[in-house]
């Protein structure tokens, strides 16, 4: 018998459904995750980044580009300095900002999150900033809100958070400069439940990092986490040695809840960054932290405000970064055949 | 009720081990003959079914479908689901008992068969609770169970955290030869996961459930056959190392059957990549390795059926990010394309697969029914082994739209099916 069975979907399903992210003439539309976007894309952000670092310095922080846009920034989950970063990018292009919190609005009244986006749709905006406790949920947004609008992703679940991420691939190009192929940049703590981590590691790995590591108890490490590309290291002293820069993960103190760790003294004992364990990497590696840190869980206060911590520059090249990403997704040509009267897209039906 | 005669077709009747062209007669909803050779005469009275170039095989036994009734009557109801069933094929159906209420008391039992008989479409049958309300606190009262029309007992994919307990109600079953049907799932490791636990789970930031859920689950069943003697049917396999242990406890002559769902045959987790919430089902679509596994299972009897394990949803409950939808597939309508396409992809060849959607489920369930035998009861599929067609959202008869194999193309069709010796679907 003649096997005539077929699977249409095939060409959607694994890196092709990444796509969403890239509109016909492959500019960004969404920013979603740092998976699947060429180093171009990432290059391209870092570099209008930098051109926005100075607005950020001036006396004036202010300039025009994106007036008249409206911009939602939709919080399903708290956040200070996300939200703030965003907000403050947003109005330094002179965009309208809408900040809602919907932990403490409609969902808790019931309202479904596509009935939630539809509603604020209908407020005619152009770009959601979307945080999410769902792994995911940028992506089914991006799949169902109108297609003239932008969604970038402030993090979804563990999943994603790309503008993070993004951000520290700024600092780190700011302190080591264009090549990262001789670089090598350690990641400590939490890899399981971090979407900052899976984004960095995306990203570090597309920007052709030499040697990407993460260092963590292997109660703190996904399965199969090698396959994204990541050298595994139990031991943070090993882990760290000669690395040009090390990113400390914030530990959430309900980890200790379900088993995954002792205390938060043995964690600090075992990976806790002090200044006698930066010895062991190189004379002029830099620390890096997405915050909020636990000083005295992960990072000594010592570290944490030494001469090597970049952690502040990084909030402030936050702001950078995500103008970018916004004048890049809402700055675009428009498509000619964008059908924007239609209300949702088949995306997620495909 | 008039007498139908299927002329012409090619027989398949695993149960017998026939495959052969002939007619069949049906008188008074049984079957009264069965012969090649153009013997069986039509009188006025009788209907007849031209079959040449069709393949006539006994209605299809499904071994796990929720009809959603009672309790979710807004996914589906039993009239709707019964529908479904008969127009593809499937003239049992095998429901489990975590309905709403639980299928622990004879009461829900008589609503389920009323229901049925009012739809008067496919036949259901229905597993009683192995503990009461399925709290996995208390024995239910099996014999009553039993007594009520009961097949077999489950505690479904609720825990049952006391091994004592777990025990005591596999020897209350076997005390009266009720068979425990189980779906293996060590609940501390599967709970609050949506995906296979290994790299696409992590790339996704899903939660993972590790093969350990399962392994876990089915060694401690089958320490517990083993001392009471059960007879134990373990249900929707989804690992390589699973249907390995089934192999190894079967080699030791336990008492025991195992089934697995079509879709576990045919996708695997490479399939969520997009966060394709149609393909979010418990137990997870695992590795390729697992799928092969499993395939092969399938093949050399490890794994003596494949059932739907049809969950039909309203489109709200897949509408939301992955881990937020509720877990299932609408899989009736696909059970025998599924299948089709295993035996073209496969060395299953066509007998053997029918018998996996027939006799076997049949004999796990202890019901008289899954063949062609004369004296049966007439529960008959006459499908076109040749005929493409593709499945969309308007082919579909269940209430339940959510399936990931949408638009997909298949060669095998369903064109009549006859429910204890009636024409109740015909295409």
């Amino acid at each position: 018998m003649v096997n005539k069975a077929t699977k249409p979907t095939d060409a959607l399903i694994g890196h092709d459904a990444w796509n969403i992210q890239l509109d016909k003439n492959g500019n960004l539309k969404h920013f979603l995750t740092t998976e699947g976007l060429g180093s171009e894309v990432l290059t391209r952000i870092l570099d209008t980044a930098e051109s926005f670092a100075n607005v950020n310095e001036k006396s004036i922080k202010k300039v025009p580009l994106l007036r008249g846009k409206t911009i939602v920034n939709l919080f399903f989950e708290a956040s200070t300095r996300t939200r703030t970063t965003f907000e403050l990018a947003a109005k330094r292009l002179s965009a309208d900002v809408l900040n809602i919190n919907i932990s403490t609005s409609a969902t808790s009244k019931g309202e479904t999150l596509l009935d939630t986006l539809q509603n604020i749709q209908a407020m005619y905006c152009d770009m959601f900033v979307v945080r999410h406790s769902d792994s995911g949920a940028a992506h089914y947004i991006a799949n169902n809100v109108a297609p003239n609008i932008s969604v970038i992703n402030a993090g979804d679940g563990s999943h994603a958070h790309p503008t993070q991420a993004m951000l520290d691939m700024f600092t780190i190009r700011r302190n080591k400069g264009e090549d990262f192929g001789n670089l090598r940049v350690a990641i400590v703590g939490d890899i399981l439940h971090s979407r900052v981590a899976r984004s960095q590691i995306h990203a570090l790995n597309t920007l052709n990092t030499g040697d990407v590591r993460v260092i963590a108890p292997k109660t703190l490490l996904p399965v199969g986490i090698e396959s994204m590309g990541v050298n595994v290291f139990h031991d943070l002293e090993a882990g760290i040695k000669d690395a040009d820069v090390v990113i400390m993960l914030r530990l959430q103190k309900e980890r200790m809840q379900g088993a995954l760790l002792p205390s938060e003294q043995e964690y600090y004992q075992l990976y806790g960054l002090t200044e006698e364990r930066l010895l062991a990497a190189k004379s002029d590696a830099i620390v890096m932290h997405p915050g909020p840190i636990n000083r005295g869980v992960e990072i000594d206060s010592n570290v944490a405000d030494g001469t090597r911590s970049v952690i502040l520059d990084q909030v402030s090249y936050g702001i950078a970064v995500r103008m970018a990403v916004m004048t890049m997704t809402l700055g675009r040509e428009p498509e000619a055949d964008a059908d924007i009267s239609k209300g949702r897209t088949e995306g997620d039906r495909k | 009720m008039s007498d139908i005669i299927i002329k012409s077709g090619r027989l398949i009747d695993p149960a017998n081990k026939i495959d052969l062209i002939a007619d069949i007669q049906i008188t008074d909803g049984k079957i009264s003959a069965i012969e090649a050779g153009n013997t069986i005469k039509a009188n006025e009275n009788t209907q007849t079914i031209e079959a040449a170039n069709l393949t006539v095989i006994p209605g299809l036994v499904d071994c796990c479908a929720r009809l959603r009734e009672p309790g979710l009557e807004n996914k589906a109801t039993i009239q709707s689901e019964t529908l479904a069933a008969t127009n593809a094929g499937i003239t049992t159906l095998c429901c489990p008992p975590d309905t709403d209420p639980v299928i622990d008391e004879p009461a829900v039992i008589e609503l389920i068969n009323q229901k049925t008989a009012n739809s008067g479409r496919s036949h259901v049958v229905t597993l009683g609770a192995l503990t009461s309300g399925l709290h996995g606190e208390h024995l239910s009262e099996m014999h009553a169970l039993q007594q009520a029309g009961c097949v077999g007992v489950s505690n479904c994919r609720n825990p049952v955290e006391s091994s004592l307990i777990l025990k005591r109600a596999f020897a209350y079953a076997a005390t009266f030869d009720l068979r425990v049907f189980i779906e293996p799932d060590e609940h501390w490791l599967s709970t609050g996961g949506c995906a296979h636990e290994g790299k696409i789970a992590t790339r996704l930031g899903l939660k993972g459930i590790p093969v350990s859920a399962e392994t876990i689950a089915i060694t401690r069943a089958l320490e517990l056959v083993a001392e009471t003697g059960v007879s134990a049917h373990f249900g929707r396999l989804s690992s390589a190392q699973g249907a390995e242990m089934i192999a190894r406890a079967k080699n030791e002559q336990l008492p025991v059957t195992a089934d697995i769902s079509a879709h576990q045959l045919h996708l695997t987790e490479q399939d969520i990549s997009s966060y394709n919430s149609a393909c979010h089902v418990i137990p997870p679509l695992r590795t390729q390795r697992d799928q092969e596994a499993l395939r092969d299972a399938v093949v050399n009897n490890t794994i003596d059926a494949i059932c739907s394990d049809h969950q039909p949803h309203n489109i709200d409950a897949k509408q939301a990010p992955f881990a937020s939808t509720e877990a299932g597939i609408s899989a009736l309508e696909t059970l025998l394309p599924l299948c089709l396409r295993l035996s073209q992809q496969t060395e299953l060849d066509v007998s053997d697969m029918i018998s996996k959607i027939t006799n076997s489920p049949a004999k796990i369930l202890g019901i008289n029914s899954g063949t062609l035998s004369v004296g049966a009861d007439a529960d008959i599929c006459i499908f076109d082994e040749d005929e493409d067609w593709q499945l969309t959202d308007d082919s579909i008869h269940s209430h339940g739209k959510n399936t990931p194999f949408l638009g997909w193309n298949f060669q095998g069709k369903v064109k009549h099916t006859i429910v204890s010796g009636n024409l109740l679907f015909s295409d």
